[in-house]
């Protein structure tokens, strides 16, 4: 098991370096920090000296991949790829455009945003979850197909629209809860109560619809048979031998994303005025502050092969088939 | 005596289809009742029915079933539940499906004791170790804690046989309880069924498509046909003197002992339940079927013990004896076609960071064969022995990690799979799986030809119908696609498709195993008589000692990818030297005569080609076994000049 | 010539997709285990009324795809110089619902302007409501507008009704003489349903659709029935022009995940060895990067691309355009994965059946083997995917639209939409219809696609089916 856990990391090593070779790519020669300073600047009626300070103050005015100018190392530490792209494998991630830390920022906004989307995460869980057994319970029902016609609407809408009439109504005509912001402590529920309730509910639809194929697919087995042959009621199994056979892919699934949740919801974030890492990277984007972008892709490629690793020792975890192999 | 289980007029309709028509039946206490039929004939789906477990969309339409004189079909669910598992259990096919993958053994078992006798805690577990040794599951206390898959088919049988117990059930229903089973885990578990049955005087209703399980263990047989009962009696009378026509046609339909003639067939295939009959179900495919067969459906005749449903019978000839028929090619030993030596697969095992080698998985190891022109060889064995490795390896289908292959004197190298794919052909296991379903009939019996370049391109199409043709299929056959054809058919195509390139040596990998008895008696009057015709030397890989006897010339018997025994077909069958050979001799179900009950039985599982046991791999399991045969593998002993046996007992006297 | 053809890249590559589509469906019409699945898709209602539904959705698309430029009026013949504004046949064929445009907001089926402005009354100058320079604008007075839409309500349902009678009519008349029956037993099988295609469900929802049609037809005429945005544009314009954006979205990115997600999910599939390590290890990096992000990094090139070279873009239209195919390239680029993942376990499953087997037994070359044997057998896998993706790409249009890194900001599209009267819901009283209007049109696109998805889903899934 042990090695199999290092295996997977040592894995990880090559797919970060990809990452890190294709956002590079991306940024530094596709887009050339010339291009970057011209945006940044305005298109129109810029000098080549206005173009050189900004890359001077952006540390962009030094050679991609070899410094010829400097001598020893520095031929290779000095370049752009060293000291902003090779740097974020020691989670140095230098500034953004408005001048602050990047790591830093991204520490005191990982809590606000973890404050929204684990809640989201354990409760929508939950929900889907009870929704799906409840159709599957009464599978061939008129309950069920209209549960799944339900889940088809409720997927068939974007998720704005969810957040627009969850701060129209709840926030705004009812006037039950703060519309946006964000406060600390334990006033921070007052605000983080609806969008979680919101995110919880656009994801009924696809998530329940899911879950239920995975139960109903459970059940169409024979063990259910077997089950049922020894006198089990309905709902004993599908609480005993279809749930705990169904939660493997359900909890493996959801696993993988465990660790993207630092992250947030870029729109959730923006819209409820959340200052967690999801409008950081949204107001990065809309700024075309590459820095944090740069340093949002590496975060969430990281995260996400952390993710990766998770799900594997949930699934020895969850299934003794694995576990004892 | 009353009936323990009473059956009356049972119609079932799954999805508006009549898969139960009219059935009725009584089983005693005490009593097998035996359901006999081929694939789709709806006798799994009486026993759901009497469990009230059809699956979605299916519902009893008419019927009465009543247990000891509660009428279930009219029980509330709630009372249901109490019966099920209660006073009437049930055992499935597939052990390996039936068992909840993530729940162990004990707790499984549990839930039916807590159940039906309100055991928990110690108490059950108690009850539950109990029960796994009543079933014969070795060291019961530890099992008691293992996932399903951690055992083997064998043990999961018994821990569903096992649960089934827990609730201490007057009536038993066992669908296909061995059909998922090799022979030797087959005859452990029917003995235990059997021996349960005496000591708990329970009824069993068993479900069969084999006549030789019936043979052994009913004590009253009913054969299902199409949805209906079609013949009922003692199994006595039932094997004396079959009374329908289809009866009689199954046993002909049997390759038996000592007898290599030609085997009767069933024509046609049985008939789909969708539409409407009107007549007698079988008088289509039968041969004494006249005006009246096909226009009224018979009632039942009583003859003694027995009753059937025929307009004719009584006045069909009285059952043929099988005239004993001429082994074909007894000539002498033709020149080799096909020699191998030393052949080895092994399968490299890694493990660790760095994913080394650790060791080897060996399917195939060190297996030496010679096979002559016309002449059929086959290797017989139980699941996962490495026989179809073999095969597949002498087509480097899997490459052979050493040996040498040599097709009629020339050495097959990596450069010369032309040539060899040109010579031998293979014919496969799953008639479902092995035709493309896309792909028109005719395309997959060109597919060999374009690839090989076998004869001019403008001949091809004419040799694709001269093939259908010769494999008995219909001339349209080409333009359609394989889904078009039933399991018998497709099989046809898929001996066509290798006989397209005119090979002179085929492996057929169990080509009959997923068939019925009356189509798979078709397919092997098809592989003699095409052997007849062509040439064809065959490489039959089977674990149906019955099959054997019929095609080969000689066996091979394979235990652990190794050969342990090697003769004259007629003599490792009805000789073997081997204590392997003898077991799977004797673990088979006959249908004339009965088994001895001191017949050998085999304990345990086969082990794991990963870690073989030291010294001659059988040993854990001999019933010889002594200190030589722990320390070293025997070699080769001659029995006479063409029988080998690979035994320590036999070598020492 | 009155006008200049202009063939956008989107616009190629949509009729492009269509041809492919025309070539496919030829291909199923002659192969029977093809057709027998969408046999079963044709026999289930709620897939067949969806399919209507976004046959409609289609139409629209495509007419909004063939574009031309309007010669401008005073040049001359041999000279001539066309317009910069490109328009599309759709546009011509809505004619004065492009054109007649207010001054700002104005609430649906409203005859005054949504804002107070200083009017001259009676020689007074007044705050008040202006009337609406198009909408109502045939009243006299407010007290008129109710009377009037309910009357032009009544006339549409008349007429879409009775079209739809006629049409069904005509239809019962040609299918008994086709099927040689009489005319009332056929209606007794189309009431019971006994025709062998969804009848009823189909009979409904045209005339569903005639009615809405004729109604809308009607209302339009005098009305804006969805109102109009900040510059007085025509919401119910807008919502239909926005039509062919969601869809290039969601087709033109399949056909970039398509070869892509074949060609890597059956390759890695059935060569496995390190080939299959290379095309996994693509994937997961691709997979790891947070899409929003690379589409960002990728739309953000695009926009440095457009600026840099000006002369190669005439119109605003044409950099519009530019931008939204790279914005399906790049979500095409980024989505293949999920596909090719579950290609190629599907390919391994496939290989080691024993129909490949036979094949490799015959030593068939692999270009073959997967061409004849694994492409066939795993296709009804891409073209779940291919409907079921389809929603999920609408959708996206529109977050990505919000963040910013959408379509081109003057490209009508439903995300635009959105992202331009979220703002505006603060205002009192709220502006709503931009948003409702949007949410419809969305809604109805991708609750068809969805509803088809699941038709085409349940009868192409093989666990369905069982073996056959």
């Amino acid at each position: 098991m042990l090695s199999y856990i290092l295996r997977r990391l040592l894995y990880a090593i090559p797919i970060l370096i990809g990452v890190n070779l294709l956002t590079f790519a991306l940024f530094f020669v596709v887009n050339t920090p010339d291009d970057m300073a011209r945006l940044q600047l305005g298109a129109k009626h810029v000098t080549a000296e206005a173009i050189e300070r900004w890359k001077t103050e952006h540390g962009y005015d030094k050679p991609l991949l070899l410094n010829e100018a400097a001598t020893g190392m520095e031929k290779l530490t000095n370049t752009i790829f060293f000291q902003h792209s090779a740097a974020m494998f020691a989670f140095r991630f230098g500034k953004g455009d408005d001048g602050r830390d990047i790591g830093n920022e991204i520490r005191t906004r990982m809590g606000p945003s973890l404050a929204i989307a684990l809640p989201v995460f354990v409760i929508g869980l939950l929900v889907n979850i009870t929704f799906a057994l409840l159709m599957v319970f009464f599978r061939s029902t008129y309950l069920d197909l209209g549960g799944v016609v339900l889940c088809v609407m409720l997927m068939s809408i974007s998720g704005l629209f969810y957040i627009i009439a969850g701060q129209y109504f709840v926030a705004k005509l009812w006037n039950l809860l703060p519309i946006s912001g964000f406060a600390d402590g334990a006033d921070a529920l007052r605000f983080i109560l609806l969008p979680v309730l919101v995110s919880v509910v656009a994801g009924i639809g696809s998530g329940a619809r899911w879950y239920r194929t995975i139960f109903i697919e459970e059940i169409g087995k024979d063990y259910v048979r077997t089950a049922r042959a020894k006198g089990l009621s309905e709902v004993r199994v599908l609480f005993r031998h279809v749930l705990k056979n169904g939660m493997i892919p359900i909890l493996t699934g959801a696993v993988v994303v465990l660790p993207l949740l630092f992250m947030g919801s870029l729109i959730t974030e923006s819209f409820f005025g959340i200052p967690g890492l999801g409008s950081y990277t949204i107001d990065a984007i809309q700024a075309q502050d590459f820095a944090v972008v740069r340093a949002m892709v590496f975060l969430g490629s990281f995260l996400y092969i952390v993710g990766l690793i998770l799900t594997d020792i949930s699934y020895s975890w969850v299934d003794p088939r694995v576990r004892l192999r | 005596m009353t009936a323990l289980l009473e059956v009356r007029g049972l119609v079932t309709e799954v999805g508006g289809v009549r898969v139960v028509d009219g059935v009725s039946f009584e089983i005693a206490p005490g009593e097998t009742y035996a359901l006999l039929g081929e694939s789709g004939c709806g006798k799994s789906m009486t026993a759901l029915s009497l469990m009230r477990l059809l699956p979605d969309g299916g519902r009893v339409v008419s019927g009465t079933v009543e247990l000891e004189g509660t009428k279930l079909l009219t029980l509330p669910e709630r009372a249901m539940r109490q019966m099920r598992g209660g006073r009437m259990a049930m055992i499935f096919q597939e052990p390996m499906l039936a068992l909840n993958p993530v729940i162990r053994v004990g707790e499984q078992i549990g839930e039916a004791l807590a159940l039906h006798r309100n055991l928990t805690g110690g108490a059950a577990r108690e009850a539950a170790r109990g029960l796994l040794d009543a079933v014969g599951v070795p060291d019961a206390t530890r099992r008691l804690d293992s996932y399903p898959f951690e055992l083997s088919g064998g043990l999961r049988q018994r821990v569903m046989i096992a649960m089934a117990l827990a609730g201490q059930p007057e009536l038993l229903i066992a669908d296909e309880p061995t059909t998922a089973l090799d022979v030797t885990m087959q005859a452990q578990v029917l003995d235990v069924l059997r021996a349960l049955r005496r000591e708990r005087r329970m009824g069993m209703l068993l479900i069969t498509h084999d006549l030789g399980v019936v043979a052994q263990n009913a004590d009253r047989v009913g054969l299902m046909y199409a949805g209906e009962l079609l013949e009922e009696g003692t199994r006595e009378a039932f094997f004396a003197s079959p009374q329908h026509p289809y009866s009689r046609m199954l046993f002909e339909a049997l390759p038996r002992p000592g007898d290599s003639g030609r085997l009767a067939t069933i024509p046609g295939q049985v008939p789909r339940l969708d539409g409407t009959f009107t007549g007698c179900r079988f008088a289509p495919r039968c041969p004494y079927a006249v005006a009246r067969c096909r226009e009224e459906s018979p009632g039942w005749q009583s003859f003694g013990t027995q009753r059937v449903r025929c307009h004719r019978a009584g006045e069909l000839p009285a059952v043929d004896v099988r005239a004993a028929g001429e082994r074909t090619g007894a000539a002498p030993p033709a020149a080799p076609l096909l020699q191998v030596d030393g052949l080895k697969v092994h399968f490299p095992i890694r493990r660790g960071l760095l994913q080394r080698t650790v060791g080897y998985l060996r399917a195939v190891d060190d297996v030496s064969l010679v096979i002559e022109a016309g002449r059929t060889l086959a290797l017989v064995g139980e699941s996962g022995c490495g026989k179809t490795t073999v095969g597949k390896a002498l087509l480097h289908l899997i490459e052979p990690t050493a040996g040498r292959i040599a097709l009629a004197g020339e050495v097959v190298t990596a450069t010369g799979l032309q040539r060899l794919r040109r010579r031998s052909q293979m014919v496969f296991q799953d008639p479902f799986s092995s035709l493309n379903p896309r792909m028109r009939v005719a395309d997959i019996l060109l597919e060999g030809m374009d690839a090989l370049h076998v004869g001019e391109a403008g001949q091809r199409r004419a040799a694709v119908a001269r093939l259908l043709q010769q494999v008995g299929l219909p001339d349209d056959a080409g333009g359609r696609y394989p889904h078009a054809f039933s399991g018998g058919q497709r099989q046809r195509i898929a001996i066509a498709r290798a006989l397209a390139v005119s090979p002179q040596f085929v492996i057929c990998d169990e080509p009959t195993s997923a068939l019925d008895v009356s189509v798979q008696a078709q397919i092997l009057n098809l592989l003699k008589d095409l052997q007849d015709e062509l040439g064809l030397a065959y490489l039959f890989i089977t674990h149906n000692l019955a099959v054997v006897e019929y095609l080969a010339h000689r066996v091979a018997v394979m235990y652990l990818g190794r050969i342990v025994e090697s003769g004259p077909a007629a003599q490792v069958l009805h000789a073997p030297r081997h204590p392997y050979t003898q077991a799977l001799v004797a673990a088979v179900p006959r249908v004339v005569g009965t088994a001895a009950d001191t017949a050998l039985r085999l304990a345990g599982d086969q082990p794991s080609p990963i870690d073989p046991p030291p010294g001659c791999h059988f040993h854990p399991r001999c019933p010889q076994a002594d200190a030589r045969c722990r320390e070293t593998y025997p070699e080769a002993t001659q029995v006479d000049a063409t029988h080998w046996v690979r035994c320590h007992i036999i070598a020492g006297g | 010539m009155n006008a200049q053809a202009v063939v956008l890249w989107t616009d190629a590559l949509v009729f492009l997709l269509l041809a492919v589509v025309a070539g496919l469906v030829w291909t199923i019409r002659r192969q029977e285990h093809l057709r027998a699945p969408w046999g079963a898709v044709a026999q289930r209602p709620m897939a067949m009324a969806a399919a209507l539904v976004l046959a409609v959705f289609v139409a629209i698309g495509l007419l909004d795809s063939l574009h031309y430029r309007e010669r401008l009026p005073d040049s001359s013949a041999d000279a001539p110089q066309y317009s910069v504004e490109v328009l599309s046949v759709f546009d011509a064929l809505v004619g004065e619902l492009r054109t007649q445009k207010e001054k700002t907001y104005s609430a649906p089926l409203a005859m005054q302007l949504y804002a107070k402005e200083f009017v001259e009354r009676d020689g007074v100058t007044v705050r008040d409501y202006p009337r609406l320079v198009h909408g109502g604008a045939h009243l006299a007075d407010a007290a008129a507008r109710q009377p009037d839409i309910v009357r032009r309500v009544a006339a549409g349902l008349a007429q879409g009704l009775a079209a739809s009678l006629v049409a069904f009519a005509a239809l019962a008349v040609w299918r008994a003489c086709r099927a040689g029956v009489a005319v009332s037993a056929w209606l007794d099988d189309w009431r019971a349903g006994r025709l062998g295609w969804p009848a009823r469900t189909l009979t409904g929802m045209v005339t569903l659709l005639a009615v809405l049609g004729a109604v809308l037809l009607q209302l339009t005429d005098v009305y804006h029935v969805f109102g109009t945005d900040k510059v007085g544009q025509d919401v119910l314009y807008i919502s239909l022009k926005s039509i062919r954006t969601g869809l290039v979205i969601g087709t033109l990115t399949t056909l970039v995940t398509l070869p892509l997600a074949i060609v890597f999910g059956i390759v890695a599939g059935y060569f496995r060895g390190w080939i299959d390590d290379a095309i996994q290890y693509v994937y997961t990096v691709l997979n790891s990067i947070p899409g929003v992000l690379l589409i960002a990094a990728a739309v953000l090139i695009v926009q440095v691309y457009v600026e840099s070279n000006p002369q190669s873009f005439d119109t605003a239209a044409a950099r519009a355009d530019i931008r939204l195919l790279a914005l399906c390239v790049i979500m095409g680029v980024t989505s293949w994965t999920g596909l090719a993942r579950l290609l190629r376990g599907e390919t391994l499953k496939l290989r080691t059946l024993d129909y490949v087997e036979a094949a490799r037994a015959f030593g068939v070359s692999h270009a073959r083997i997967i061409g004849r044997h694994v492409f066939p057998n795993v296709f009804h896998l891409v073209l779940i995917a291919i409907v079921l993706d389809f929603s999920g790409l609408v959708l996206a249009e529109a977050v990505l639209s919000y963040v910013g890194v959408g379509v081109d900001p003057t490209m009508h599209s439903w995300g635009n939409m959105i992202n331009g009267a979220r703002l505006e819901l603060a205002r009192e009283p709220v502006v709503w219809w931009q948003l409702g209007a949007a949410f419809t049109f969305m809604f109805a696109l991708v609750l068809a696609a969805n509803l088809f998805a699941d038709g085409v889903r349940d009868a192409f899934d093989p666990r369905m089916g069982g073996r056959r």
